[in-house]
């Protein structure tokens, strides 16, 4: 079985479901929107701030600021994509199909991390050119050292988000399941975590937290993070990578 | 041709399948029969390569099955009407399993047309009726154009043309050479469709035969006579060492006779018979009587109707009268007075 | 007692049922019959009070369902399987209808105990199969006890045991003098249950009769004749004696001799007269599928045609025959239907090896015009396939 075959059939897969649609745009719309809106806030408090803030300000990470919701909807993309199979039954008609499950999971993942990463980086530039634009004076230039590394690096993230969730899913299978845990996981844990003193030092180590780093350009006066940008995109990659593999394990190993 | 050998499958303590030999050969058309809960679909599943057995091997053309170059082409399967997503359109549905095999665009709107969606092709499938799904289903395991073909439960859903069709099409695919493999609980239309029958009870193996061997080991066969000339015929009959027996109606029923040997006897004695038919039970029947002991759900209410051995009422063309009338009566007419 | 009168119903343009009057009676069951679409669901659902008629009116013992006393303890119906809350306990989703309609919890086990369901009460529904479900379903219906009984697809994922245990569930329903009204698509099924038939296609009645009825309406009894195997000679003579006095003789695959047109008695004289033993000699009703297929032709909605397979060629191992057009037959055009097959698990009709295609099967008058016979050629194996493809037209 050639793996171009599995690949075709599973763009026709996953261009043939609404879901694709919503969840994909959606992540986009609100990443951008969010991401001009604070941008415009925080261009309004600048001059209300203190000195620290100040020099910590980092006019491209805020441009950004619409991913921590705008991610949510990566999730529901990345765990619809692989456990719409299990909930419709489809698994059992694709595994017929394709009985090499390897080959049939990590076609799937390709395919759909493809595609997020064309949207995701997309996504990226626009919220960064109409974040900047928003920010008025306060703005920072594509050129400017570190800032092109960033807005490409907040692509990867929202990219890794979503493989992160098709993991999660392939070894989960139940959609519900999947996004109970992933979403509260990213939207609140990982954030309780990363400002509780206590856990700080855990939190740094989630995947977001570390993914996080690579949209930084300006490092904030107190930051002891013990790795830089490529450091902490690593780290989420090592999350992504035991995802993807613990639920490759699963696949393989258990009855569809 | 499908073979298994040993096939087993334990869940926990519960073994779903034990120990499971037999071929399932080309050109002829296999049911596979069971009660709920026998381990027909597990079976099905395994020989898919979906689950995967706990001892055993089954083998499809020789080969495992997760060895199979573009498998479509081989083994087409029918398992569930539900193994869609329902967002995607019809078209789209067999368009990935295609593409998947490497099969050619054209032929989902052959397999589409044959299956009558065409006119539906590009309309999402959770909109589908059961028949529709069960339609699509049915395309997908055409798609490959396979020489073996699995259904389970074909017919589910389908409307009596739908039914027709797919008892021919099932027919028509063996007379080709195909090897052609069906579960089905509905008797009656196994017996107008199968030519050979594998019957399974909690997981092991009952009989593995013809369809005609199975109803003949399996119930009892009679041939019944009409004859104007009946108390010469009796005379002759009782002569030549066949027991008889006499009905209501003036017929007369000769158990496990030959109507050859009866045809013979009333043409020797020049006794005019104006009937004289072999009447053979249902495979309802000879199925009721081999898996009686291995059915999971009982139902009952009064003995009458649970007792499986009122399937073993004779003579398919008179069914057995509706009986048990005051065991229901008794149902809540209790509860009603007070 | 249903009774309905001028029942109709429409959807915007579409009208799905219309101008239906018809009586289900006590003490028989009814069987509902009609093609996918023919309005037998929309049907049910105004009987229920589901869905109001456009026109006309339907009424359960004299009242409209809605306007019913005590509906629950009058009616019981399954209608859909799936009707359950999934997280629910068997016995509770039992208990809420109960409750609902002032029936004692003791009728609850009861009912359990009827359908066979009580081992698996106390579990949630959800892990139930297709066929629990519709036991769930019929002790529902059975609740109340109720004197009007409506089942739709009622043996769907039941297994042979299940399928025995309702069939002789209605029919013990009716005996005690209660009205059963089932729709189904089983022919075989229906024509072990039922006692009455009503037909509807495209919304429309068709037939309301008894299945005896229904069935020598709509189609032709015949006799089955064997002749000694020994002696081919006879087999050709009383087929002579037989056409010549006016019956038709076709020959079937195991020898035998398939006979219309003339009672078996006469048959026995004919037979006689030519100085031919019978090995054979057996009356035949033709299948009740059979003539509901006669009678609901050009009511259909989604019509199968043949597999063309030309995107594929794959080669076929030696033995197998070539690919050509696969026969299905299944399209109901007048005339092509062959005979049931005259005992349980017979071949279909068909005709001898080696017949030219020009047989009275292989040569059809075409009504569908001058499209070429793809059966000209067909496998020899299945000669007697339909003659006609299915219209494009009737295919909506």
């Amino acid at each position: 079985m050639a793996a171009t075959q599995v690949v075709r059939s599973e763009w026709t897969k996953i261009r043939s479901v609404a879901s694709t649609v919503w969840t994909l745009s959606l992540a986009a719309v609100v990443t951008i929107a969010l991401g001009m809106l604070i941008s415009l806030l925080s261009k309004n408090e600048f001059d209300t701030m203190s000195r620290q803030d100040r020099l910590s300000f980092d006019p491209t990470f805020i441009s950004f600021a619409g991913m921590s919701l705008g991610q949510l909807a990566m999730i529901v993309f990345g765990v619809l994509v692989v456990s719409n199979e299990y909930s419709t039954g489809m698994i059992r008609t694709s595994l017929a199909a394709v009985p090499q499950r390897g080959t049939f999971l990590f076609s799937k993942i390709a395919v759909a991390t493809g595609l997020a990463f064309v949207v995701a980086l997309a996504t990226s530039f626009v919220a960064f050119f109409l974040g900047q634009a928003m920010l008025g004076s306060h703005r920072a230039s594509i050129g400017d050292p570190g800032v092109l590394r960033a807005v490409i690096g907040g692509g990867l993230y929202m990219t890794l988000i979503a493989v992160f969730s098709m993991g999660v899913a392939t070894m989960l299978r139940s959609p519900m399941l999947s996004l109970g845990i992933l979403m509260p996981f990213f939207f609140l844990i990982s954030a309780i975590l990363g400002n509780v003193d206590a856990t700080k030092k855990i939190g740094r180590y989630l995947p977001d937290q570390a993914g996080n780093k690579i949209m930084q350009v300006v490092t904030p006066v107190d930051d002891d993070t013990p790795y830089g940008p490529w450091g902490g995109l690593g780290i989420m990659v090592l999350w992504v990578v035991v995802a993807v593999a613990g639920g490759y394990a699963l696949l393989k190993k258990r009855d569809a | 041709m499908i073979e298994l050998e040993g096939l087993t499958k334990r869940y926990g303590e519960k073994m779903a399948v034990n120990h499971l030999t037999f071929a399932v050969r080309p050109g002829i058309v296999t049911g596979f029969l069971g009660p709920n809960g026998a381990g027909k679909s597990t079976t099905m599943r395994m020989m898919l390569g979906l689950d995967r057995p706990t001892a055993g091997d089954v083998r499809i053309d020789g080969q495992h099955y997760d060895r199979l170059k573009d498998p479509l082409k081989y083994i087409g399967a029918l398992l569930d009407a539900k193994g869609m997503h329902g967002g995607r359109s019809a078209f789209n549905h067999l368009l990935c399993l295609a593409q998947s095999n490497g099969i050619p665009r054209s032929r989902v709107h052959e397999v589409l047309d044959t299956v009558g969606l065409t006119a539906v092709a590009r309309k999402k499938a959770k909109g589908f009726s059961l028949g529709m799904g069960q339609r699509l289903g049915i395309a997908g395991a055409l798609l490959g154009d396979p020489r073996i073909l699995m259904f389970d439960e074909p017919v589910n859903g389908l409307d009596p043309e739908g039914i027709h069709w797919i008892r021919n099409l099932m027919k028509s695919l063996a007379a080709q050479g195909r090897t052609v493999f069906v579960s089905s609980h509905l008797m009656s239309e196994m017996a107008l469709t199968a030519d050979h029958l594998v019957v399974i009870g909690q997981g092991r193996l009952l009989a593995d035969t013809s369809m005609a061997d199975f109803i003949q080991r399996n119930s009892r066969s009679y041939v019944r006579i009409r004859s104007p000339q009946r108390e010469r015929l009796l005379d002759v009959l009782y002569g030549a060492g066949i027991t008889v027996v006499e009905t209501d109606g003036g017929t007369l029923e000769v158990d496990g006779g030959k109507p050859e040997r009866i045809g013979e006897l009333a043409a020797q004695h020049q006794i005019v018979l104006h009937e004289l038919s072999p009447q053979q039970a249902s495979l309802e029947e000879a199925f009721m009587r081999l898996t009686a002991e291995s059915v999971e759900y009982h139902a009952h209410a009064d003995p009458s109707l649970a007792d499986p051995s009122l399937a073993g009422t004779p003579s398919p063309s008179a069914p057995p009268p509706p009986s048990g009338g005051q065991g229901r009566q008794a149902w809540g007419s209790d509860w009603k007075k007070g | 007692m249903i009774e309905a009168v001028g029942l109709t119903k429409r959807y915007g343009d579409k009208t799905a049922v219309y101008n239906l009057s018809f009586q289900v009676r006590p003490g028989s069951v009814t069987g509902f019959l009609g093609p996918n679409g023919s309005g037998k669901s929309t049907t049910m659902r105004m009987i229920l009070g589901l869905d109001n008629p456009s026109a006309g009116q339907v009424t359960i013992g004299g009242y409209p369902y809605r306007k019913l006393p005590n509906a629950p303890r009058q009616v019981g119906a399954l209608l859909d399987a799936k009707a359950v809350h999934g997280g629910r306990h068997a016995r509770n989703h039992l208990l809420c209808l109960a409750q609902l309609s002032g029936i004692p919890a003791r009728r609850v086990d009861e009912v359990l105990g009827v359908v066979g369901l009580q081992d698996v009460a106390r579990k949630r529904s959800k892990g139930f199969s297709l066929g629990m479900g519709q036991r769930l379903g019929i002790a529902a219906a059975l609740l109340g006890d109720p004197q009007v009984l409506l089942f739709d697809e009622p043996v769907n994922g039941l297994d042979p045991e299940g399928i025995l245990w309702v069939r002789n569930l209605m029919k013990s329903l009716a005996a005690e003098g209660r009205t059963v009204f089932v729709s189904s698509h089983l022919m075989s099924e229906m024509a072990l249950t039922a006692d009455h038939l009503i037909v509807i296609g495209r919304g429309q009645m068709l037939a309301d009769m008894s299945i005896g009825d229904f069935i020598s309406h709509n189609s032709a009894d015949f006799a089955r004749v064997r002749t000694p195997d020994t002696d081919p000679q006879q087999r050709e003579k009383l087929t002579a004696a037989l056409t010549e006095a006016g019956g038709q003789v076709l020959p079937e695959q195991d020898g035998a001799l398939r006979v219309t047109g003339l009672p078996l008695p006469r048959i026995s004289d004919l037979a006689h007269g030519a100085d031919v033993r019978l090995w054979e000699l057996s009356p035949h009703q033709a299948s009740l599928e059979e003539a509901y297929m006669r009678m609901t032709q050009g009511a259909v909605d989604y019509r199968s045609t043949i597999d063309q397979r030309a995107g594929l060629q794959q080669e076929l191992q030696p033995g197998m025959m070539p690919p050509q057009q696969m026969p299905v037959p299944g399209q109901g055009q007048p005339g092509w239907y062959a005979p049931p097959p005259p005992q349980q698990g017979g071949q279909p009709f068909a005709m001898p090896q080696g017949q030219p295609p020009a047989g009275p099967y292989g040569a059809p008058a075409a009504p569908g015009g001058g499209e070429p016979n793809p059966y000209a050629q067909a496998a020899p194996a299945r000669p007697s396939a339909a003659p006609e493809l299915t219209k494009p037209e009737d295919a909506r």
